[in-house]
């Protein structure tokens, strides 16, 4: 059994960054070598580090599968709840609390299919949490069956002759049932994905930011998608920046990702909606009396 | 300052993905028994984004207080 | 004296849950529990508290652990269907010790089944719905005022014990309107879940000082960082795959209920001392074997009552040192026998075991439980 919280061991070799933010105690962590998991975990660390949150006031909640295990990794209060319900977990922290800052971390499987519901909806609620997606375009953790965002044609395990299934576009999802925050990342775009991760957490409102990820083990292989390098390359040369995607065509935007701030809006956010309407129901008793 | 800065390598955590010296700028990284280790002969401009860019956490800029510290590099297993 | 009220069993449900101390409910609308819903979005936030109409049954649950965790005291409430939809995340909160209240408003099933008739079709899905073992704590009312009452009652075991607490209600008493005295405010016990007073980083989330029932727990945010998990872990939170830790765990979490049984277990009688036929009833099936015993006794046969209001952990000492003393019982219950397995289980031959039952979305009548009493 290990102690834990600031009692970390202090021989190891590590940044100040992964010392601060993470459990080192509990690292190296699982995922696979090459695994672009750890860099977007990184990621949202450098994110919460640049944007100076309290450790104890920032509450990370994941779901189930390869991205869930980050829960365990990030020094916070963190929460590893059941697949796909992250969002709804997360929902009753930050209604209960509504100053904490709750940051869900998740997996394309788990928070478009399973969860989907969850996503639509806190998206048209506008609850003010973050939601970071790990997405491999696979399930990961089961052994790489086919999941919501594995392209067409593409193979897993439970795709031997081809997905036949369109995939989801988490981000355009989210815009789609009204999230007020919708945005994409990538493993490889590094200091793109933090400032947006960074954006994110900044906005008053719910957002979604769409991380595409690097699942060389199952999605690689399956695929002929080559190494971790190859698979970052393909996001370094196919993801175009959102301001140069305005002025492209849909032809010639056809097979490629657009990087950055999709979509960005204000609307009331809810739990101080709803602090709000206790405000005035106590005014209205009070005036009453 | 990049002058009191190294790089430090913490082979106990390299899986030998190879991201770090694939997209090195200087070329300066290289893989010996799936670990990543410096290249001999080649520059290192501190510059972080193999720490930016492993999954691992197994690489990283160190800033060091005492000048000694300049070009050097770190390995431990 | 407190003031007389007409209610109905599901608004008791909720004006106990807030005397309780109950600030959050996520719920779904669902027949025939929705009042609950209803009355929650109108009282709690006049209350200082908050009530969210989740997407799903399944989200409902999750925001209501969610809350808890953040420490707030907090509710869902269902029925059948929706209940169904709830195990799994039950079963989370068993395991990450989550205090929290689920109601199920009992309706007719299988299925969509009948979802305005009443049942208490749902006793064994209370029992061992979520997969895997597991203690659990459910509670039966049967009438508005027991309603009130042990609702506060499920809210203090589950925050005592750090676990969640099933109020298995049925819609006869959901639906049922009758007048009940509320009890002033200092009348009413109150019981908080042991908490942690300061910050500290050597603590271990799951690690319990000597004498303590459970551990403490820390509301997210007041520093005291640390780790929840739905798979087996230790005292430090995390997961483990050690079969020694992974034992220790689950001993545990089964003892703090059954060790503390003689606390937890909560039934009533009537007219046992001479009793020859005993009435075993719970919840909504109650009225009806108290008018059978009236009966019963009006024609000079020794009937008395033997009705649970803590169903699980089912009171099974008392009942089997009942079973010795008396000729018959008679298990009466909305259902195909569901607790009927249980009683047979616990009287096995001390004495001849009766039922009567109902799945058609009928209610049994006392004229139907006098006939079995007097078949003998």
């Amino acid at each position: 059994m290990v102690n834990r919280g600031d009692v970390k061991p202090k021989n190891k070799q590590m940044s100040n960054l992964v010392y601060k933010y993470m459990r080192p105690e509990h690292l190296p962590h699982i995922w696979c070598p090459g695994c672009g998991n750890g860099i977007i975990m990184r990621d949202v660390a450098q994110a919460i580090e640049n944007l100076g949150l309290s450790r104890n006031n920032t509450i990370i909640v994941s779901g189930i599968g390869c991205s869930s295990r980050a829960a365990g990794y990030l020094d916070f209060n963190t929460i590893h709840t059941t697949h796909g319900r992250a969002i709804a977990f997360a929902t009753g922290i930050k209604l209960a609390n509504p100053s904490l800052e709750v940051i869900v971390i998740a997996g394309d499987g788990d928070i478009s299919a399973i969860g989907g519901n969850h996503l639509i909806h806190a998206a048209r609620r506008n609850i003010g949490i973050t939601v970071v997606v790990m997405n491999n375009n696979i399930y990961g953790m089961t052994g790489g069956q086919y999941s919501p965002t594995t392209p067409k044609g593409a193979f897993g395990t439970t795709a031997p002759y081809g997905n036949l299934d369109r995939s989801f576009d988490i981000a355009g999802l989210a815009y789609g049932a009204g999230a007020s925050f919708s945005a994409r990342g990538s493993a490889y775009h590094v200091q793109q994905t933090i400032n947006i991760i960074q954006e994110g957490i900044r906005h008053d409102g719910f957002s979604l930011i769409d991380v595409a990820s690097v699942c060389p083990t199952y999605f690689g292989r399956k695929n002929k998608s080559g190494s971790a390098v190859d698979m970052l390359k393909w996001q370094r040369d196919n993801m175009i920046p959102a301001e140069k995607a305005e002025k492209m065509s849909p032809e010639e935007l056809k097979g490629k990702l657009v990087l950055g701030i999709l979509h960005q809006t204000q609307y009331t956010e809810f739990t101080y909606a709803y602090e709000r309407l206790i405000k005035r129901l106590y005014e209205e008793r009070e005036a009453n009396e | 300052m990049a002058g009191n800065k190294r790089l430090v390598i913490n082979s106990a955590w390299c899986k030998g993905c190879g991201i770090c010296a694939a997209f090195c700028p200087k070329g300066a990284l290289e893989l010996v028994d799936e670990k990543v280790r410096r290249k001999e002969d080649t520059e290192c401009i501190l510059c972080g984004m193999c720490e930016l860019r492993c999954p691992d956490y197994a690489i990283y800029i160190e800033e060091k207080d005492d000048e000694e510290a300049r070009n050097q590099w770190v390995m431990s297993y | 004296m407190g003031d007389v009220v007409l209610m109905q069993g599901n608004e008791a449900c909720v004006e106990g849950a807030l005397a309780a101390g109950m600030r959050l409910y996520a719920g779904y609308p669902i027949t025939p529990s929705t009042e609950i819903a209803e009355l929650s979005a109108l009282r709690l936030p006049q209350e200082g508290g908050k009530f969210i109409q989740m997407e799903d049954e399944i989200a409902s649950i999750a925001c209501a652990i969610g809350a808890s965790v953040a420490g707030v005291k907090s509710m869902t409430a269902t029925s059948g269907p929706g209940f169904s939809l709830k195990q799994e995340n039950l079963g989370y909160a068993v395991l990450a010790e989550i205090p929290l209240v689920v109601v199920d408003v009992q309706r007719m099933g299988p299925s969509t089944g009948m979802p305005t008739s009443p049942s208490q079709g749902d006793m064994m899905m209370a029992r061992w719905g979520t997969h895997g073992d597991h203690p659990i704590i459910a509670i039966c009312p049967s009438s508005v005022k027991e309603t009130y009452d042990l609702t506060i009652r499920a809210f203090n075991l589950s925050e005592k014990y750090r676990t969640p607490v099933l109020l298995m209600m049925d819609e006869l008493v959901g639906h049922l309107r009758e007048g009940m005295e509320l009890p002033d405010k200092e009348d009413i016990t109150i019981v908080d879940r042991p908490t942690v007073k300061y910050p500290d980083p050597k603590r271990l989330p799951y690690h319990m000082k000597k004498g303590q029932l459970v551990p403490e727990m820390a509301p997210f945010g007041m520093g005291q960082r640390y780790n929840i998990t739905g798979l087996i872990h230790d005292e430090s939170g995390f997961p483990t795959n050690s079969i020694e830790e992974a034992e220790k765990m689950m001993n545990r979490l089964m003892h703090k209920i059954s060790d503390n049984y003689e606390k937890i277990k909560d039934y009533v009688t009537e007219n046992l001392e001479d009793a020859d036929v005993v009435i075993f009833c719970y919840g909504g099936t109650a009225r009806a074997a108290q008018t059978a015993m009236e009966m019963a006794r009006e024609k000079g046969l020794k009937v008395g009552i033997f009705r649970p209001r803590t169903v699980w952990p089912f009171p099974e000492k008392e009942l089997e040192e009942l079973s010795r003393k008396v000729k018959r019982i008679v298990v009466a219950e909305h259902n195909y026998g569901q607790m009927l397995l249980e009683v047979q289980r616990v009287v096995k031959n001390n004495c001849i075991v009766g039922f009567v039952g109902k799945w058609n979305g009928g209610v049994i009548t006392p004229q139907e439980i006098l006939a079995k009493i007097e078949e003998a």
